[in-house]
């Protein structure tokens, strides 16, 4: 490997400014006259509303209101289903449901007037989990409570089980996340006649709220305009809710004439913006005598929440996910995504994978128990091998070793050295140690043919003096997007670091690259920002100027003659996809990913059976996820995925009363501090992925998969008691190891 | 919230003067009056940190103090830290990746400093315990430990003394 830029730990672009405080998010920002804006919200689940009181007390005349007669056009936040409104008109779907929007130029005012708007309902009966909405008792949303299926069938399923030597059933759960961005969501708002429509805003999809916003407000593209600010952390939490925000904040602006921002506190942001969706899986696996996997069925269900927004989205890549990186001659995945009375769940970094792979790995360790084999023993033989295919016959092609991965993983983490010591010290001990292990991987880009249908493009261009910029609108949120790419093209131009910037996110300025999700950033807009900088350098020597293999001082004066005789120097690239793919969206076969990252993880816990609390004490994080483009960046990345996986599987419980989040507040939803987590041992396997910039496949998302169902493992591990959902609490490990001891759930294990 | 009132505090150095309600909060002065955003407020009752400014040396959550307890005090904020050239602890958080998001990362760097002020030095176990109040979402907190660590070998006494801001009269 003989790059000078890829694969260097250079400085962040955007550091010096987050270390001195000086970069803008945008709470940090003020315009002239500006006034800010509140959101009254609905205090039911479901029901319609009867009438709007304006209480005494509140200067009315003051305030600036705004009421779903104030949309134009259709009431809708538009994303993938129209069934969403902008504003609550009649009809309540969800707590915290927006109805009312208010503006006042003193912020102190807005707490006191929104207590004084009263919403008189009549409330309907409403659903509050997967079960009540699968029963159809009450229908909240279409004729039957389902916003998407899918099924993936590959081989025979009915067949399998007349040939099994043992069959084992399991059924897990996961519960809600909350993606708890240390900035909350917030946007400011301009409407003129001049300019149109102005957005800045805290967001990872500048185009999506762009599309929103055109769709709200009629006008043309050039005449609505986004600007990403600084935004400190998304984790799929600031995907598809900026465009309701922004919607609220224009609708404001465009009644008072004067820029509006809103800015949600912590409470409103955790009560009414997005979380990942609680989970069910139920399993039901066929094993041959040599313990080889002969086939399985998995029935996978997410709680949607409300309205459809992404869930047809997350349901799909936790379906393709099911089944894990495992060989399975025959096995049936069937998904449903269902609407309950609670605010839509969304996008969170695992998008679905989390909930599916948790059930997976924590089932491999059921059927392992079940068989009598050690759970290392029985993933080395079904693991995935190059040349076999996944649940959708998606046939491996990359030279992966995951026998190897799966060794190396153990090795690092002295497991089976330290799970005989464990076994031995835990008989007497009060506090017991355990280890788990979770194999498992996560596809890089979108699903099938989504990155087709995004058609991202991506420009580079360079001024007189040479200097370079990356014109994409993949946004910087902590990944390193702008780090990344900016070395992506000073590699791929001979140039220096410190030579290439990137242009400002702003839609005015940077064509659609596509939303920034998806582990899709370093693989995909990597490459095409790879190709756009190859595609500027055969421009200058089309012009008859040095630009293949020239130095650096050579193209950057190349650039500058170019610049000067035929004007502007730029370059773009569209996606293309890689040869021999082949997806089918109604069978849901073929290449699901153009490429996955690869991971064994192995926990080691001790769980105190004086408190029920449980310690993870070291964690090893071993993943193959191609060329590692930046390596303080990339270990950064599996570090903070691991910290928020931990999270989910043992600290981050949602409290929910009606469908409201109770605990909305960082006082009583417990995320880890600086005194919570172990050691996370960050170990990369490079193989150069050929169709990624300089080999890097995607990375974002894979730690947030495999640490919850390692550390689960290792708890029953540590306990020999069994535990099949997520989020594990203290109170829960003592009503399983003793108030419910004898009524533990056994599967089902025939011979 | 009362009327507003004249109080005066130093921020940085400088004393200033400010109109403001009594019980408003110090991180809304120092946000909207001072125009020092880089103060950050993530949850308002003082369990993130990432609005902690030193208060007489002392680290505190500025969204808890009512700047009416800021009368006659020493207030040190990010902005106070970076003169001309990065602070050794600042140039640690660029280097070690300590900062993705960044918005948790003036209060963390707050609290960093408050931390090598009273221990140069500082164990793991120490790091862990200091930095217990601000929380960060984006690191899983390994390389902010690794940026603690990076600056305190490579602060001079120069260094040290720039941190013990505080003036020796209200000290």
């Amino acid at each position: 490997m003989s790059e000078r830029v890829v694969g260097v730990a250079v400085p962040r672009k955007e550091g010096a400014a987050k270390v001195t405080g000086t970069a803008k998010y945008v709470d940090d920002i003020r315009l002239d006259g500006m006034l800010y804006g509140a959101t009254v919200r609905s205090t039911i689940a479901r029901g319609t509303i009867k009438g709007i009181h304006f209480g005494e007390g509140i200067d009315w005349d003051e305030f600036v209101v705004v009421t779903a007669k104030d949309v134009p056009g259709k009431n809708v936040v538009s994303l993938i289903v129209e069934d969403q409104p902008l504003l609550a008109d009649k009809q309540i779907n969800h707590p915290e449901e927006p109805i009312l929007l208010l503006a006042h130029a003193d912020r102190h005012l807005l707490p006191l007037a929104v207590a004084a708007v009263r919403i008189e309902y009549e409330a309907m009966p409403s659903v509050h989990s997967i079960e009540e909405s699968e029963c159809c008792k009450e229908i909240v949303w279409g004729e039957d409570n389902t916003f998407k299926t899918y099924t993936i069938d590959k081989g025979n399923i009915d067949e399998v089980w007349k040939d099994a030597a043992w069959i084992v059933e399991g059924e897990y759960t996961t519960g809600a996340q909350e993606q708890l961005y240390i900035e909350n969501n917030g946007v400011i708002a301009q409407v003129n006649d001049a300019d149109g429509v102005t957005v800045w805003g805290s967001m990872q999809c500048p185009f999506y709220v762009h599309k929103a916003l055109m769709a709200l407000t009629g006008l043309p593209e050039d005449k609505v305009r986004v600007i990403q600010t600084e935004t400190g952390g998304a984790f799929g939490g600031k995907e598809d809710y900026p465009s309701i925000i922004a919607g609220h904040a224009v609708l404001l602006a465009k009644k008072s004439g004067r820029p509006v921002k809103i800015v949600y506190d912590r409470m409103e942001d955790m009560a009414a913006t997005t979380k990942r969706h609680p989970s069910r899986t139920r399993h039901r696996t066929a094993i041959d005598k040599d313990g080889k996997l002969l086939g399985g069925e998995i029935e996978f269900v997410i709680d949607g929440g409300a309205y459809v927004t992404l869930s047809p989205v997350v349901l799909s890549r936790g379906t393709i996910h099911a089944a894990g990186p495992y060989c399975w001659p025959s096995i049936r995945v069937k998904a449903t995504a269902v609407a309950t009375n609670t605010p839509p769940h969304g996008a969170f970094r695992g998008f679905g994978a989390p909930q599916s792979l948790f059930a997976l790995e924590r089932h491999m360790d059921v059927v392992a128990r079940a068989i009598g084999m050690a759970p290392d023993e029985f993933r080395r033989k079904n693991l995935l091998r190059s040349g076999e295919s996944t649940a959708t016959q998606q046939v491996i092609r990359e030279p992966i070793d995951l026998q190897h991965l799966l060794d190396r993983a153990l090795e690092l983490s002295d497991y089976h050295a330290k799970m005989a010591r464990f076994s031995k010290q835990n008989v007497l001990a009060t506090k017991k140690k355990g280890m788990g292990i979770a194999a498992f991987f996560h596809g890089a880009g979108f699903t099938g043919s989504g990155e087709r249908y995004l058609n991202a493009l991506v420009g580079v261009d360079a001024d007189e003096r040479g200097d370079v910029r990356v014109l994409v609108s993949s946004t910087e949120f902590g990944q390193g997007t702008n780090t990344i790419l900016c070395q992506i093209a000073a590699e791929a131009l001979g140039l220096e670091y410190d030579d290439v910037s990137m242009a400002p996110p702003d839609t005015r300025v940077v064509p659609n690259s596509g939303p920034t999700v998806a582990s899709r950033t370093a693989m995909i807009i990597g490459k095409l920002v790879q190709r756009a900088a190859t595609d500027l350098k055969e421009k200058l020597v089309a012009a008859g100027l040095p630009g293949a293999d020239a130095r650096r001082d050579a193209f950057r004066r190349a650039c500058g003659e170019y610049v000067r005789t035929r004007g502007e120097l730029k370059a773009y690239s569209r996606y293309q996809a890689p040869p021999d793919v082949y997806w089918d969206d109604t069978k849901y076969r073929g290449e699901a990913y153009p490429a996955f990252g690869w991971a064994v993880y192995v926990a080691e816990v001790t769980v105190d059976t004086a408190t029920y609390s449980v310690t993870v004490d070291d964690f090893v994080a071993l993943q193959e996820v191609g060329r590692v483009l930046h390596p303080v960046l990339a270990a950064g990345q599996i570090e903070g995925g691991v910290a928020q996986a931990i999270g989910y599987a043992l600290y981050e419980k949602v409290e929910w009363k009606q469908g409201r989040m109770l605990n909305n507040q960082m006082t009583n939803y417990i995320m880890p501090t600086s005194q919570d987590l172990p050691p996370i041992r960050v170990y990369f396997e490079e193989v150069p992925y050929q169709y990624g910039p300089y080999g890097a496949k995607g990375i974002g998302e894979l730690p947030m998969d495999g640490p919850a169902p390692a550390i689960v493992n290792a708890v029953v591990a540590a306990t020999g008691e069994e535990f099949r959902s997520i989020p594990l609490m203290p109170e829960d490990i003592f009503s399983t190891m003793y108030v419910n001891a004898s009524t533990k759930i056994s599967d089902e294990v025939t011979a | 919230m009362g009327a507003r009132t004249e109080i005066r505090l130093t921020v940085n150095g400088t004393e200033r003067a400010v109109s403001a309600y009594p019980m408003e909060r110090l991180l809304d002065v120092l946000r909207n009056e001072l125009g020092l955003t880089g103060t950050k407020e993530g949850c308002g009752e003082g369990e993130c940190g990432s609005c902690s400014v030193l208060l007489n040396g002392e680290l505190v959550n500025s969204c808890l103090v009512p700047v009416l307890q800021a009368e006659g005090k020493d207030i040190r904020t990010i902005e106070g830290l970076a003169t001309e050239a990065l602070h050794p602890v600042q140039k640690a958080f660029l280097e070690c990746g300590g900062a993705q998001c960044g918005i948790c990362t003036p209060g963390m760097i707050v609290a960093t400093v408050h931390l090598l002020s009273s221990k140069p030095k500082p164990t793991m176990e120490e790091i862990r315990e200091g930095l217990n109040g601000n929380l960060c979402r984006c690191t899983g907190y390994t390389r902010i430990f690794e940026a603690v660590q990076s600056a305190a070998e490579s602060m001079t006494s120069d260094d040290l003394k720039q941190l013990s801001c505080v003036p020796e009269k209200v000290r």
